[in-house]
């Protein structure tokens, strides 16, 4: 027989195997999920879910799909949660803090609880980078949220009911396209390619037969 | 990021880590010849997969008669719709529009956002929610040719050969062409790719790449693309049906494809969507678990446009051709074939079997990787036993050993964070890997303007076929969503201009389910899947297709 624990699904009990994870576990015992599953690899946030170890003081989170199960785990999934996306057009989009002042100003209402960045099932530091948005220091949010997956966790716990993930994505927008460095070769190629640099040169590859191209492709030289 | 211990090494892995581990140094030096094209034949035609016959089904009915494609993917094509005519009133529209997206992918994203600019009155339908999709999965990175020691010509070569040199020159072309500006569309969306303090791009190799000209961001590529496209389709404000599903296209009298039926996932409710043009970018079919392989894809991922675009008449293109990629995750088993991303290797870590030996080069395309790993665990037996199956090494400390402390934790923290919750420390320690079931290389047949084979049917994404040939490059298919999904958008919107819906009707249903009585096929199943059901193993609950 399995090495089987009991869960609480919704406060209901099921006996399940002890090495599923929580999203498997749920299958296991008989759901068919529809929300609640995205990815069910840690990527999407769809499956965001809190639970409680009977006995335990502290309410801990996490991504359903990347959670073992344990015994006497009370679970309760969030696979929604009102998030606040402000809509802006990032081509006259300014650079400053005053930017956030004006789509999240809810960020400077911030009581430094910490309550984010301990629900964070991404293990990121969340008040921290919420801070750097605060000042305007768009870089450094950007690096510092760079993994989130907006399960929106963060924000369940937020007192000031701050929507960190949308924060963050204003932040990572602006960082990506006017604060990092341009790429002169990347626009020099678009030029060249627009020119027409190439055309000759791939007309005639794409007229050769098989043959021909095998050849050059077997003999093509590689990069080290 | 690395928790406390929760995966149970057996012992004849703890054992064989030991070799690994003692051959290190040695095996991080060593540079492994490549596989000359005959033994790459001979190779995939032993092990790969796609080669085996007994898999594959011949289609009796539709466009494609007469051609093989997997056993699975043929009781779909095959199958009944989910509807009747007659269920759905066609007079009473619920949605209006000129361009109807389906899926909510990286495709579906582009698409809506170039539609959008050019004026069109645009909608996204999606199974699930906008951004759950293989898109957003996506690690290792983007493909362009913008160094100069590279040319769209070279990444032509490398594609073309790559693919079996089956892919549509005028498809592969645009795709190659296009590129450095696809790279730079997002760029200046706001991608954040990796880049060097002076701006020039962090490029890598990617399997059958011959020039470094692999680019991401981080190990988040597809993800930060992903929540990037979702954030301007929303500040676009275009209109995101989520949680709803088409499950059967609608013609018009005149046969042009004029809207969908679509399906709440939640209530069943049926809703009529009338558009000028539809765009299919509903993305792969991982979940249908060809030959009973694990996969990489995420829970939507199960074939829906090929049967969708099937039954109207749209014709398919290799889809008989699907690409395991070579490293899945082979332990611990609750990360079963989760993906390990290429870029791992492209940063170092070299296969290593149950011996500590090096038996290939790391870099291979990926059919011929794949089928080399098949080989040495079946054949060769020079790999290790997990508890769904097998597996052997990929060296992972070997990066660090090559780019110094902290590369992982810098180029590939989700792949670090992922064994990491189970005490796998991929700095110190190899993981175990297995081949998974990653991609479709087949899918709708397109021209050069993205449409289909039925008029005003386009279709965008991993859901066409004919782009890569019959096997796909790393990193030129997050490509081939961004440049064919702008594509489609900017082609169904402008088509849409000149376009006159006729009467609506859903006539194919029954001329289709005419044409497999005919042939004899009676089945029971239904399609699209939708999505598939897992019990792991409860055999107490009874659980019907979705
Ligand atoms: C784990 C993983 C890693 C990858 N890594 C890379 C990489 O590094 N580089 C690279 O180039 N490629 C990579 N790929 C491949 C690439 O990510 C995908 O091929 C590509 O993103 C597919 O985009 P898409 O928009 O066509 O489909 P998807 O992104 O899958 O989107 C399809 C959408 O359509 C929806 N849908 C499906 N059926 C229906 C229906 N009936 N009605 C309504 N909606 C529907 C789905 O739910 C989904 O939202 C990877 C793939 C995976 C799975
Ligand atoms: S299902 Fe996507 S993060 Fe869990």
């Amino acid at each position: 027989m399995e090495n089987m624990v009991n869960i609480f699904l919704f406060g209901k009990k099921y006996a399940v195997p002890a090495n599923l994870t929580i999203m498997g576990a749920m299958e296991y015992a008989g759901y068919q999920l529809v929300r609640g599953c995205g990815c069910r690899n840690g990527f999407c946030g769809a499956c965001a879910t809190i639970y409680r170890i009977a006995g335990d003081r502290e309410l801990k989170v996490c991504l359903a799909c990347q959670t073992k199960v344990e015994d006497n785990m009370y679970i309760a999934t969030l696979p929604f949660f009102p998030l606040v996306k402000q809509v802006y057009d990032v081509e006259k989009i300014s650079q400053s803090e005053a930017v956030m002042m004006q789509l999240y100003p809810e960020i400077y209402a911030c009581v430094g609880c910490n309550a984010c960045t301990k629900a964070c099932t991404q293990g990121l530091n969340v008040m921290q980078y919420i801070a750097y948005a605060q000042r305007g220091d768009f870089e450094a949010c950007a690096e510092e949220s760079f993994d989130c997956v907006m399960c929106g966790v963060c924000s369940s716990r937020c007192p000031a009911g701050i929507s960190h993930p949308q924060v963050a994505m204003l932040a990572r927008r602006i960082n990506g396209k006017y604060l990092a460095p341009k790429t002169e070769h990347l626009e020099n190629r678009v030029k060249e390619i627009k020119d027409g640099t190439f055309e000759e040169l791939l007309e005639a590859l794409m007229q050769k037969p098989v043959s021909e191209m095998k050849e050059l492709y077997n003999n093509r030289e590689i990069e080290k | 990021m690395v928790e406390k211990r929760t995966a149970i090494y057996t012992e004849e892995m703890l054992e064989s880590m030991k070799k690994v581990e003692a051959a290190r140094a040695a095996n991080a030096e060593f540079e492994p010849r490549r596989m000359t094209a005959e033994e790459k034949e001979t190779l995939l035609a032993t092990y790969h997969p796609d080669y085996k016959q007994s898999e594959f089904r011949v289609l009796e009915i539709g466009v494609n008669k007469g051609e093989k494609v997997p056993t699975e993917l043929a009781a779909l094509l095959q199958a009944n719709s989910r509807i009747t005519a007659d269920q759905v009133d066609l007079n009473k529209i619920d949605y209006d529009v000129d361009v109807l997206i389906i899926g909510g992918g990286g495709a579906g994203a582009s698409a809506a956002i170039e539609a959008h600019k050019n004026g069109a009155n645009v909608m996204i339908v999606t199974k699930l929610r906008i951004g759950d999709a293989n898109t957003m999965m996506a690690e290792g990175g983007i493909q362009a040719a913008d160094k100069p020691n590279d040319s769209p010509a070279i990444h032509y070569l490398d594609a073309f050969g790559g693919g079996h040199f089956a892919a549509k020159p005028e498809l592969l072309k645009k795709l190659v062409c296009d590129a450095p500006e696809a790279i730079q569309w997002l760029n200046d969306l706001g991608v954040e790719f990796d880049k060097m303090p002076d701006g020039t791009m962090v490029t890598t190799h990617g399997g059958g790449t011959s020039r470094k000209r692999m680019h991401a961001a981080k190990d988040y590529s597809g993800a930060e693309i992903m929540r990037t496209l979702r954030d301007e389709v929303l500040n676009r404000q275009i209109p995101v049906v989520d949680f709803t599903s088409a499950v059967e296209l609608i013609l018009d009298e005149n046969g042009k494809c004029a809207g969908a039926v679509l399906m709440n996932m939640e209530t069943r409710e049926l809703l009529v969507a009338r558009a000028k043009t539809v765009i299919l970018a509903t993305g792969g079919a991982g979940r249908l678990h060809y030959q009973g392989f694990p996969t990489s894809n995420h829970y939507g991922a199960t074939a829906d446009g090929l049967v969708l675009g099937y039954r109207v008449g749209a014709k398919l293109l290799y889809a008989d051709t699907l690409q395991y990629h070579p490293t899945g995750a082979a332990f611990p088993e609750q990360i079963y074939g989760a993906l390990v991303t290429e870029k791992v290797r492209s940063l170092g870590a070299k296969l290593v079997n149950k011996n500590g030996e090096v038996f290939m080069h790391p870099l291979e395309t990926r059919d011929v990787s794949a089928a080399s790993i098949i080989r040495e665990c079946t054949a060769r037996d020079n790999g290790l036993a997990t508890s769904d199956g097998l597996g052997l090494w990929l060296d992972t400390p070997m990066i660090e050993l090559k780019g110094g402390e902290g590369t992982i934790e810098k180029r590939i923290p989700a792949m670090m964070r992922m064994f990491g919750k189970y005490g796998i420390d991929i700095r110190k320690e190899p993981i175990l890997v297995y081949p998974t079931l990653h991609y479709q290389n087949g899918g709708l047949d397109i021209a050069a303007d993205g449409m289909t084979g039925v008029e005003n049917l386009y279709a965008a994404g991993e859901v066409v076929g004919g782009i890569h040939g019959r096997n796909r490059l790393m990193g030129n298919s997050l490509l081939d969503i961004i440049v064919f999904g702008r594509n489609a958008g900017q082609q169904a919107s402008e088509k849409a201009k000149s376009t006159e819906v006729g009467a609506l009707t859903l006539d194919h249903i029954a001329k289709f389910a005419a044409e497999a009585a005919e042939a004899g096929i009676a089945t029971e199943v239904v399609s699209p899947k939708l999505l598939p059901v897992y019990d792991h193993g409860n055999k107490n609950v009874v659980k019907e297709a979705f």
